[in-house]
């Protein structure tokens, strides 16, 4: 049984249609052939119209879908000789963050993603992929020790956001954030960093700051959810669309804003209709942006990641240098 | 003035607002206590119940911590664009204007160099009189020029914050200023050159997130609320009563997240000898 999304009823109906007629079909009434074929057309016409003209939101709610590939789904696609390694050596182990070792095209990398969790008892134990300071601290002691072996790093970034808690600020999750943020900006080994699904805020930039960042068509990466942009400056949950919309938060906007340098195609329907053939597509990304920083000096691959975020941003005024 | 407050409920509050009587008295932030303005300006603006520092413009700030006159600024010019068209209740071209008209600045951050005690350093300050000290590019640009500057003049950067955080209307563009700035401040490490981040009421969200932590020193002032989640948004996730002082500068120091909270009055003395440690 595949889970529809809210916009996906048309599409749900066709193929329930599909469904009765087969079942039909089977039971001896083979008249119903000619129909399914019919069907099966229009529901092709229908399916690449309404994906192909897909509003920010509707592409939020595709980033979030429960069966999208995960972090832990492209590590066993991707890599083999997964080790995960757990805690911060300081509080706790946080399983909304997962990484280790792995081997990628026989090469062993540190792999680092935000982990939702599919079911809802897993989604539980791992908080909705909302981490608290102690997953940032045990994916930057995961970091720091691939600079140490100098292994390049690969990060998937699925999250709606940091978590708000009273724990979580008491153990400190903005210095958390802002101390992966400041090594990232330096470590010596490649980064490079994918958005899977959602990129909620700080909460998924504390994994996010790389020498290239590469993001699927349906995934969405903002400063803020479109919820909490609609009630913070419309102070009205029916603008979240809107929201969603004026955020500028897809992965063409990204591309067109110089924030992402790849966008990887999904399938019609988005990535969990096809999981192994994007996993596939993501691999080979990963191959070919990886082939073009590991020869690079470090003194050329910190320069460039500095002048790749310095660029970031829309002013005008006097420029740089006089005062 | 406890007298006043049996009287009438202290959200009624503030008397009458004529001419004459305008701005005579104030509401503490902190204690909810009403305060006699007049007083609590000659008190460095802080509460004379409860010792709650309140805001203080960027001026007042800038006075408070550099030598009389010596203060140089840089980049006054830098303005916003609008990258996203950004369009809510009003476009945001329009909000930044009017916020430019109101507070005689082209957005929030202010930075320059000047002395403290005779020593010269590079100072940067948020203004939360201009869209709640929201980072933006400007301010992430800024910031980075105020670093670039301190890392060629080799001298010692100290940032105030007071901000709710990353900048909406610049959506991903405001998100990314916090790579770009700590990238800058990882640089002025680099260089052994200290950093002393002064964390003002309220200071939240990608600010936090970002500069405001990455001090090799960070002070806070007395009773300011500091966090990475606003309350509100806590409350509504966990809905759950957030503890009393939660987020306040004292809870933060009792949790080992700042080095010392240091009252304005003494303030000035404190940089001096910090960056004389450097
Ligand atoms: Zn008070």
């Amino acid at each position: 049984m595949r889970d529809y999304l809210e916009f996906e009823k048309p599409i749900r109906e066709i193929e329930e249609k599909i469904e009765k007629l087969s079942a039909a079909a089977t039971s001896g009434k083979s008249s119903s052939q000619n129909d399914i074929r019919k069907l099966r057309t229009k529901l092709a016409q229908v399916e690449h119209e309404l994906y192909k003209n897909l509003t920010p939101w509707q592409r939020t709610q595709l980033a979030r879908h429960p069966q999208r590939p995960s972090t832990l789904d492209y590590i066993n696609e991707l890599t083999r000789d997964f080790l995960e390694l757990h805690g911060d050596r300081l509080f706790g182990d946080d399983r909304a963050i997962v990484g280790g070792f792995a081997r990628f095209n026989d090469r062993s990398v540190m792999i680092i993603g935000h982990q939702k969790g599919k079911t809802l008892k897993e989604r539980m134990q791992r908080n909705f992929g909302m981490p608290n300071p102690e997953g940032y601290r045990k994916a930057l002691r995961l970091m720091k020790m691939a600079e140490k072996f100098n292994r390049p790093i690969m990060t998937f970034i699925d999250t709606p956001g940091a978590y708000p808690g009273i724990g979580a600020e008491e153990r400190g999750q903005a210095e958390a954030i802002a101390r992966n943020l400041f090594v990232m900006s330096r470590l010596t080994v490649p980064i490079i960093a994918v958005v899977i699904g959602e990129g909620g805020s700080g909460g998924a930039l504390a994994l996010g700051v790389a020498d290239r960042v590469l993001m699927l068509e349906h995934s969405v990466y903002s400063v803020i959810s479109p919820e909490g942009c609609a009630a913070i400056l419309w102070d009205n949950p029916e603008k979240i669309p809107d929201a969603a919309a004026a955020l500028k938060m897809t992965a063409n906007d990204l591309f067109e804003l110089g924030v992402i340098d790849t966008i990887v195609p999904e399938p019609v329907g988005g990535a969990h209709r096809e999981p192994r053939a994007v996993c596939d597509l993501v691999g080979k990304a990963l191959t070919n942006q990886l082939f073009d920083l590991l020869d690079l000096p470090v003194e050329q691959l910190l320069a460039r990641r500095e002048q790749k975020y310095r660029k970031m941003g829309a002013v005008t005024g006097l420029p740089s240098g006089q005062a | 003035m406890t007298w006043f407050k049996k009287e009438k409920p202290a959200e009624s509050a503030p008397p009458p607002r004529s001419k004459s009587s305008e701005g005579m008295w104030l509401k503490c932030n902190h204690c909810r206590e009403i305060v006699y303005r007049k007083e609590v300006d000659r008190n460095d603006k802080v509460c004379p119940k409860c010792e709650y520092h309140f805001p203080i413009s960027v001026t007042e700030r800038i006075g408070l911590l550099l030598d009389l006159g010596t203060f140089k600024e840089w980049d006054a010019g830098l303005e916003a664009q609008d990258p996203l068209k950004f369009h809510d209740t009003k476009p945001y071209k329009d909000r930044v204007k009017a916020h430019q008209e109101k507070t005689g600045r082209k957005d929030a951050l202010v930075i320059g160099e000047g002395l403290v005690n005779g020593r010269r350093v590079v100072l940067c300050v948020f203004d939360f009189s201009f869209m709640g000290g929201s980072m933006g590019s400007v301010v992430g640009e800024k910031l980075c020029r105020a670093i670039d500057r301190a890392l060629e003049l080799k001298l010692p950067v100290i940032l105030v914050t007071t901000s709710g955080g990353a900048r909406m209307q610049e959506g991903i563009l405001s998100l990314m200023q916090m790579a770009k700035t700590s990238t800058a401040v990882a640089k002025l490490g680099e260089a052994k050159l200290p950093f002393i981040s002064i964390l003002a009421d309220p200071t939240f969200g990608g600010v936090t997130a970002s500069v405001a932590m990455l001090g090799d020193v960070i002070i806070a002032e007395p009773k300011a609320l500091i966090g990475f989640a606003g309350p509100r948004v806590i409350e509504q996730t966990i809905k759950q009563q957030l503890p009393d002082q939660f987020q306040r500068a004292e809870f933060l120091l009792e949790h080992g997240m700042i080095d010392m909270i240091v009252e304005r009055k003494r303030l000035k003395e404190t940089v001096g000898t910090l960056v004389n440690h450097f």
